[in-house]
């Protein structure tokens, strides 16, 4: 009771402290401007729908706690784990190993790998001590022995010393680089050249570096390896043509057309990609009607002549040079310095737009150092040379087609594929590529075996090789 | 920040201000005392990553704003007036543009006007001097017209940290016998006939000095670490990485198909946590675990001078089971007591790293790169690696370029040079970074990293700095987004054991001069060193 009493005066005190502080809680809020338009607005609100009232504040309530609700997770599946289960979780797991050991096939084909001891040539002596032929490298022109592009690179090294030490765009841009693009430009009859210091990471760079999300590639479904990579991580939609078929490809461009219209979705880059010269099949794109379709549907060109370029064409130029097609009319020329040109590295040729997007864009060349600069020099007196050579090599090829003709005479059906990487399949001549089924019998293996060899003496002892 | 760590980080710089005490200094300090060996010392007080005050912060974004705003308004302009010049990104009779107009507004209205600070063309031996191409603009930084001058700089830009980028000396020399006996190249990619008992021989070579038991060539810097990561990790496996990766780094963790997690950089708590949240929570959706988990970080990162917690990484290696992939592009030649990287500067074993992956083009004045490994994973790439299958093998001469100049590392031809080199490099970059930190510049990284970042904050700083070193023949790099956060433009200075004592006095004059010009001394430091105490202490205090 007694209690009671004393809370009663202190109870008043409460109500008159409260009272003065909400009056002068109201006294201060009329004096910020624009109070009094809200408190109208809660007073209306409120006479004309409680019920909208309480629903304003309970968004009110809920912005708050949406405020201070520190973290949140877009991630549904993620399961709440005590320290404790973590910990267990950590224990427990068990990584698989970084790479499993390599089975006897894996184990065998590494010990297949030849090992050239001294200069790499026509002719080249194994670690072993044997001196053999060389049908495998891709020196289509013979360069690598040559004297005078010898002579320049000692002549460069003086110069330049051997690394460059910076990416193109901190002070690795070297006269020898734009000297070469300019070069190549002019061989091939394009407005500008950008060179990258491997020949693989060329064209898998090259193509991420324009198609993005959304853009339409259409692809050679037998180009190599690069290329494959190059449109796997561009993020683009990919859609694959058979293999140098030119209907299908119609078709697939047909389609996606179709659909355009159907969808009425928005106009993105499109682009087909081919190879020159197929590093995996050794056959040569159909470049007429690759441009043909792709002025027809507004696409953009790009074109891998890693292998044609230097060989191709009566200038060496490459696909366009030998199908006498205006080199502007591709949109993007990919070639490779380190085949036919005997040095390293490679390059992008296309219009001025094309190139100045990848000196910014284009990862492997910006962020990468330059091409030495004695590579540089090498590739560009090599367009110097090749251009004497091209001539000696369309002999040959011709010679081998020869061989191919004469075996088909005789019923047994050869196809002449020089620059496939063949020795990767069966370890034969890489030449003429020979696939021997399990299907026929041991006769008509040996009745080929001595149609080929006979096809081949022929050939050779007519043209006196 | 809280003020406990603001009166902390104060004490730390107040030791590294201590003067040494004070010597007879001769005028021509004798080279052998100006040498210093790059190791990871328990005493060293270190620096403190410092923040410009909010002023700089604020008018750096306001910078921005400004420059975005100006960027619209000229294209609101130009799209009416000058229709001409904004074809290429329009859709033009039926091809979408090759460059969207969104994503190429940056470099349209903010790297072009500074784009003759990028891409200088240059001729010669790019050692302590290089030689620049001057050149010049009529159009505003679109096109650029060689003028047919040159112009000798002091180099500050290439990565010739051990002064490797030679036309001349013992490397030259056996890089022309080189020539003469195996020619430029091997026209051929490694898995089929494009390799030589030369390649062998510099593997080895490379495995010894390294300390691992095997290793292999990639022809390219780049395409090491974007061929290499594919064959390691694939789907259901897990690539932790940096957030300062290298870009080709992202590029083969990206092919790789695995999934990949981001951690702050050199952050080896908010590494933990996320060990823990992926290791517990398992693969996304099924939360079945990971085959692998593969860590991808850098030895000493190339845009920020930082060199990896390794000892830390080391033991968290041990308790989550990781796999380790160290990217010693620019550590390898340029850190450890015998240059022999990351490992060797804290005095750990190789071995407890999985893989060593490094690149030639840096410290060994040659090009490309390799990955040094236990035997199996050797071979293992070796069978399946994108690079030794299909690209072209590296050149007869780069071998020749990196077996000389490794074995000059080593001190296998004989002399101390190597070892010479290793110690004036150290030397170098601890003398400059520290010097420049005393000047009052914010500079990020460690002490001990011969790339020296020099934050400009600023937008119009970056072309200021860089024009007016230009001005003193001094050619420095600097570097902006996307290479490096929006906020933190910076020149980077990369030393090398070419460069000279005075060298180093002259570019600390410089950059003393212009960081008055152009307000660059951001540190808060009360105790400032003016450049007449900096260049009469000869004996800096680089060891405290």
């Amino acid at each position: 009771m007694e209690t009671m009493e004393t809370a009663y005066p202190a109870l008043n005190e409460l109500f008159v402290f409260l009272n003065t502080t909400l009056t002068q809680i109201s006294i201060y809020y009329s004096r910020i401007p624009g109070s009094g338009i809200l408190l109208k607005y809660i007073k209306n609100s409120h006479q004309d729908d409680p019920f909208r009232t309480a629903l304003e504040l309970l968004l009110v309530f809920f912005a708050i706690i949406y405020l201070f609700t520190n973290k949140y997770r877009t991630d549904t599946n993620f399961i709440e784990l005590t320290p404790q289960e973590v910990e267990e979780l950590v224990d427990e797991w068990q990584p698989e190993p970084l790479v499993s050991p390599l089975s006897d096939d894996e184990k065998r084909e590494l010990e297949k790998i030849p090992v050239i001891k001294g200069p790499q040539g026509l002719k080249v002596k194994l670690l072993n001590g044997k001196s053999l032929m060389n049908f495998s490298s891709f020196d289509f022109l013979g360069l690598l022995t040559n004297v005078t592009i010898k002579e320049k690179a000692i002549e460069t090294l003086k110069k330049y010393g051997v690394g460059s030490c910076g990416p193109p765009g901190f002070y690795g841009t070297f006269d020898v680089h734009t000297d070469f693009e300019k070069k190549v430009s002019e061989f091939l009859g394009t407005e500008d050249t950008i060179i990258y210091s491997q020949g693989f990471s060329t064209i898998s760079s090259a193509i991420p570096s324009f198609c993005k999300r959304g853009d339409i590639i259409v692809v050679d479904d037998g180009c190599n390896f690069a290329i494959q990579k190059g449109v796997q991580i561009s993020r683009s939609v990919i859609k694959w043509y058979k293999h140098n078929d030119m209907e299908d490809l119609e078709k697939i461009l047909k389609k996606i057309k179709n659909e355009d219209i159907e969808t009425g979705r928005r106009l993105t880059r499109r682009f087909i990609i081919s190879e020159g010269i197929f590093e995996n099949y050794g056959d040569i794109a159909l470049l007429p009607k690759l441009v043909e379709l792709k002025k027809l549907y507004k696409y953009r060109l790009i074109l891998d002549e890693s292998l044609s370029f230097g060989i191709m064409g009566k200038r060496g130029a490459g696909l366009t040079d030998y199908f006498d097609i205006d080199p502007t009319d591709v949109d993007m020329i990919v070639g490779s310095m380190c085949n036919a040109l005997c040095s390293s590295g490679g390059f992008c040729s296309g219009s001025f737009e094309i190139t100045e997007h990848q000196r910014i864009s284009g990862l492997a060349y910006c962020y990468s150092a330059s091409l030495p600069a004695m590579l540089t020099v090498s590739a560009s007196e090599s367009i110097n040379e090749e251009i004497i050579r091209v001539g000696d090599i369309q002999d040959k090829e011709r010679c081998l087609q020869d061989i191919v003709d004469e075996a088909i005479n005789n019923g047994v059906l050869l196809t002449r594929a020089k620059y496939a990487r063949s020795q990767e399949l069966f370890g034969v001549e890489p030449s003429i590529r020979i696939c021997i089924s399990a299907g026929f019998t041991k006769k008509e293996i040996e009745k080929a075996a001595s149609i080929i060899k006979n096809a081949v003496t022929k050939v050779l002892k007519s043209k006196a090789y | 920040m809280g003020k406990g760590s603001q009166t902390k980080h104060s004490l730390v710089v107040a030791q590294n201000f201590q003067l040494p005490a004070i010597e007879t200094t001769p005028v021509n300090y004798p080279s052998s005392k100006q040498r210093y060996v790059s190791k990871r010392r328990e005493d060293d007080p270190g620096w403190v990553e410092e923040e410009p005050q909010y002023y700089f912060l604020f008018t750096t974004y306001l910078s921005y704003l400004v420059l975005i705003c100006l960027g619209h308004l000229r294209d609101f302009f130009g799209k009416r007036f000058k229709r001409k010049d904004y074809v290429h990104l329009k859709e033009q009779n039926g091809y979408a543009p090759l460059n969207s107009d969104f994503d190429n507004f940056y470099v349209r209205r903010l790297k072009l006007r500074i784009n003759d600070c990028f891409n200088r063309p240059v001729t010669g031996v790019p050692g302590r001097k290089i030689t620049l191409l001057e050149r010049k603009t009529k159009d505003y930084c679109k096109t650029f017209q060689l003028t047919g001058t040159t112009k000798d700089c002091l180099n500050l830009s290439s990565y010739n940290y051990l002064g490797f980028a030679q036309g001349e000396g013992p490397c030259a020399d056996a890089v022309e016998q080189t020539v003469l006996k195996y020619g430029i190249t091997t026209c051929s990619p490694r898995a089929e006939v494009g390799t030589s008992d030369l390649h062998h021989k510099v593997e080895s070579l490379v495995a010894k000095f390294v300390r691992k038991p095997a290793a292999m060539l990639v022809s390219m810097g780049y395409a090491t670490n974007s061929t290499t990561l594919p064959t390691l990790v694939s789907k259901g496996c897990l690539i932790i990485s940096d957030e300062f990766n290298h870009s080709s780094i992202v590029f083969g963790s990206r092919l790789s198909g695995a999934f990949i997690r981001v951690f702050k950089h050199n952050n080896m708590a908010d590494l933990e946590t996320l060990l823990k949240e992926c290791i517990s929570q398992g693969q996304p959706r099924t939360h079945r675990p990971w085959k692998k988990i593969l860590l991808v970080v850098e030895g000493l990162y190339s845009m920020e001078g930082s060199i990896c917690n390794l000892p830390k990484i080391i033991e968290l290696k041990k308790k989550y089971k990781f796999y380790l992939y160290v990217d010693e592009a620019h550590s390898v030649g340029a850190l450890g007591p015998r240059g022999r990287g990351v490992c060797d500067y804290f005095g750990i074993d190789p071995n407890e790293v999985d893989l060593l992956m490094g690149t030639f083009t840096k410290s060994f004045g040659a090009a490309g790169g390799y990955i040094a490994a236990s035997h199996d994973i050797i071979d293992h790439l070796k069978l399946s690696n994108h690079a030794s299958i299909y690209a072209e093998s590296i050149s007869p001469i780069v071998l020749q370029q990196i077996y000389t100049s490794m074995t000059i590392i080593m001190g296998e031809d004989g002399t101390s040079q190597g070892q010479e080199r290793l110690e004036r490099l150290a030397f170098n970059a601890r003398y400059l970074s520290t010097n420049l930190r005393r000047l009052g510049f914010i500079i990020y990284g460690d002490r001990d990293s011969p790339i020296i970042p020099l934050l400009l904050f600023n937008p119009a700083k970056i072309p200021a700095f860089s024009r007016e070193c230009l001005k003193r023949n001094l050619a420095v790099v600097v570097v902006a987004y996307p290479a490096t956060p929006m906020i933190s433009s910076r020149a980077r200075f990369c030393i090398s054991a070419a460069h000279t004592k005075q060298d180093l006095d002259e570019i600390l004059k410089i950059c003393n001069e212009l960081g008055e010009i152009l307000q660059l001394k951001y540190s808060n430091n009360n105790i400032r060193y003016t450049i007449e105490e900096v260049l009469r202490d000869v004996i800096m205090n680089i060891k405290s």
